[in-house]
């Protein structure tokens, strides 16, 4: 059965809900968001990634109007946000300490938003119900903030922040504070609830493995300037840059020297090598400078030389992470560089083909790895 | 063991210092007064054993607490008391919280020194403050010399020994027992509260009586109690700054004590003072308490 692929930002006929138009930000002469453009469209789950500092923060204050754009203009449905005080935009965030009012209970916390409005009674009770349905929180209604465990205090975080239905729900760090297990769960809850209300979700994360997961767009930052903006699978497959493929997922980099051959190029990377071959639609000057990025479960390890493989090279085994389903074998290269492969381990441990020390080949197809400029 | 002495040692304080003054009181009050050393009988005479103790606990009786119904006098002491006390506490709360709220938003690196300068009045003694008050609120005094001088008035207003006095110096010297627990509530509250408020709908004067105000509530009650409780029995500020009509509890206590050297009477006007005080302490405490647990 095909199923039509959400992918508005590929139709140009599509709206977009929010766009920044050349935001800049900046906090005394410290640059936070620099001349920034980009659009996220309705039912978008969008995803802020970057280590701390790099201006995904400020972003979002900047949506939810706690911050003021510096230059440029952030529009919301077309209206420019610049004079919209954070209690007149149909914004809601949920805050990485969850903010909950703690001489409220579940339930008045919930309903806070919806008093404000000045809503029938009925009218409140009946949406705050729903939301204690929608979060599994109808037997806690009536407790404190302070009675409840971390992972019920995130959902009334999220019930609270959903209950005025909004536009745009943002979501900073929401996650943080739980353990990896309940993190995992609650990811999947998310997007259940994201998918059910239709609502479009901004979320700013470091981690990217929660990105990925749970985004239909990732945008990766650093030092206030968006470097990507791709769907999950199209970051890690086709990072754009060296930046992007270390800070998703595990890689090896290899520095090189580009000359074009029939349908790719050919990479010196060490002298009295053999180069590698890539395919890759980015386009080389002859003797430019390159980076070959490859993910370690794209390199395969074998004792001896495969016939038929497109890129082989000699190493020693260094060290090997062993981390159950898969073991990662570190290997140095002639030249001193190291390259790290992985293997799933098919076998039990005591059968293990590989040992320290081994001298071993590595090798991968002329598409596996990715050919970058910086 | 040492448990036990650890507890025992604050009980046996209270027992020492404040249980058995407390009986030395109560049984003065339930006396006659006497033209003797100490000025009231009976005394228990060790001597006489049983019998005499039997005669001793025979001789006490209610009448100096009959007597304080019958006298206008007292009750309208303890309730101008009441009130006194209750228009101050009112007064220091309304400074007292602009001041705790300012200093709970200065930046970090200045509340050390705001609340050293709210503490530093405590360096002077007492009562050279309400002396320079005097000098502050007298006829002649600074506040007035200012006033015409400014020319706001053509005549001296008349402050001092008045009950405006007794108000403008029991909320100076109270001030930082309200600014403190305010304070303390204040600082401690996450900031994004506010910002969640905002974002949900508030504007920033109901996200004040919303959320500030309520999470506040602990520490506005410890102050208003710890303004009330003394500022009711308080007699040096209403003796040295109030008039002739200023009447206050601490004031008559002083009175029936070394003026008419009626140490009965005194110590009943005492016993009644701690009873009618003893609620508002309890009601301090279940204060503290529901705090404690909304804290864990």
């Amino acid at each position: 059965m095909a199923q039509t692929v959400f992918a508005p930002w590929d139709d140009p006929q599509a709206k977009p809900l929010i766009q920044f138009k050349n935001v800049t930000k900046r906090f005394g002469d410290f640059t936070a968001i620099e001349n920034l453009t980009q659009d996220i469209y309705e039912r978008e789950f969008f995803s802020l990634l970057g280590p701390s500092g790099c201006g995904k923060t400020t972003l979002m204050r900047m949506l939810a109007g706690f911050e003021n754009v510096t230059e440029g203009q952030i529009l919301i449905a077309g209206q420019d946000m610049a004079h919209v005080p954070p209690n007149k935009r149909a914004v809601n965030m949920m805050f990485q300490s969850y903010a909950l009012f703690p001489h409220l209970s579940v339930w008045e916390n919930i309903a806070f938003g919806l008093k404000r409005e000045g809503k029938p009674k009925d009218e409140i009770a009946a949406r705050v119900e729903e939301m204690l349905r929608l979060t599994r929180l109808v037997k806690f209604a009536k407790r404190k903030p302070h009675q409840i465990s971390g992972g019920q205090r995130q959902r009334v975080a999220l019930a609270r922040s959903l209950a005025k239905a909004p536009k745009l729900l943002l979501l900073d760090e929401p996650l943080g504070a739980l353990d990896k297990k309940l993190r995992q769960d609650t990811q999947f809850e998310l997007m259940d609830i994201q998918e059910k209300t239709g609502t479009t979700f901004v979320i700013v994360t470091h981690d990217q493995e929660e990105a990925m997961t749970v985004s239909s767009r990732v945008a990766v930052m650093d030092e206030g300037r968006i470097i990507q903006v791709a769907t999950p699978a199209q970051i890690y497959e086709a990072p754009n840059s060296v930046y992007v493929a270390d800070f998703i997922g595990d890689v090896n980099i290899i520095n090189g020297v580009a000359t074009k051959a029939e349908d790719g190029y050919l990479i010196t990377w060490a002298e009295g090598q053999a180069p590698f071959m890539a395919k890759t639609p980015n386009l080389f000057a002859d003797g430019q400078t390159c980076h070959l990025a490859i993910r370690p479960e794209k390199v395969a390890i074998s004792a001896e030389r495969p016939a038929d493989a497109v890129n082989a090279v000699e190493g020693q085994i260094i060290d090997i992470a062993y981390l159950g389903n898969i073991s990662t074998y570190h290997v140095k290269l002639v030249n001193g560089q190291m390259i790290k492969a992985q293997a799933a381990n098919t076998r039990r441990l005591s059968r293990r083909t590989f040992t320290w020390e081994d001298r071993v080949w590595l090798s991968w197809t002329d598409t596996a790895a990715v050919v970058l400029e910086r | 063991m040492r448990r036990f002495i650890l507890i025992a040692v604050p009980y046996l304080w209270l027992v020492a210092l404040f249980l058995v003054p407390f009986l030395i009181v109560l049984k003065i009050s339930l006396s006659d007064i006497a033209l003797s050393i100490p000025p009231y009988t009976p005394q228990l005479d060790w001597t006489a054993g049983w019998a005499g103790f039997k005669d001793f606990l025979g001789q006490l009786d209610f009448e100096n607490f009959t007597f304080l119904t019958q006298d206008p006098l007292y009750w309208r002491a303890y309730v101008s008391s009441l009130q006194i006390a209750l228009i101050s506490t009112v007064l220091t709360l309304l400074v007292g919280y602009p001041i705790a709220y300012a200093m709970a938003q200065a930046p970090d690196e200045w509340r050390p020194t705001l609340l050293l300068l709210v503490i530093l009045p405590f360096w002077t003694s007492f009562l050279i403050r309400v002396y320079s008050w005097i000098g502050i609120l007298s006829n002649e005094g600074f506040l007035n010399q200012f006033l015409l001088w400014t020319g706001v008035i053509s005549t001296p207003l008349t402050i001092l020994n008045t009950n405006t006095a007794v108000y403008v110096d029991i909320v100076y010297t109270y001030l930082p027992f309200m600014i403190l627990p305010i304070y303390s509530a204040l600082e401690k509250m996450d900031g994004s509260l506010l910002e969640a408020a905002e974002d949900l709908g508030c504007s920033r004067l109901s996200a004040f009586w919303l959320v500030t105000i309520p999470l506040s509530k602990a520490g506005i009650v410890a102050g208003c109690f710890l303004v009330f409780i003394p500022a009711l029995g308080e007699f040096v500020i209403p003796s040295l700054l109030g008039g002739s009509d200023t009447l206050m509890i601490g004031k008559v206590l002083w009175e029936e004590f070394f003026s008419n050297r009626d140490w009965p009477v005194a110590s009943a006007v005492a016993v009644i003072l701690l009873l009618i005080l003893v609620v508002p302490i309890v009601l301090f405490q279940r204060n503290e308490q529901k705090q404690r647990e909304m804290d864990q």
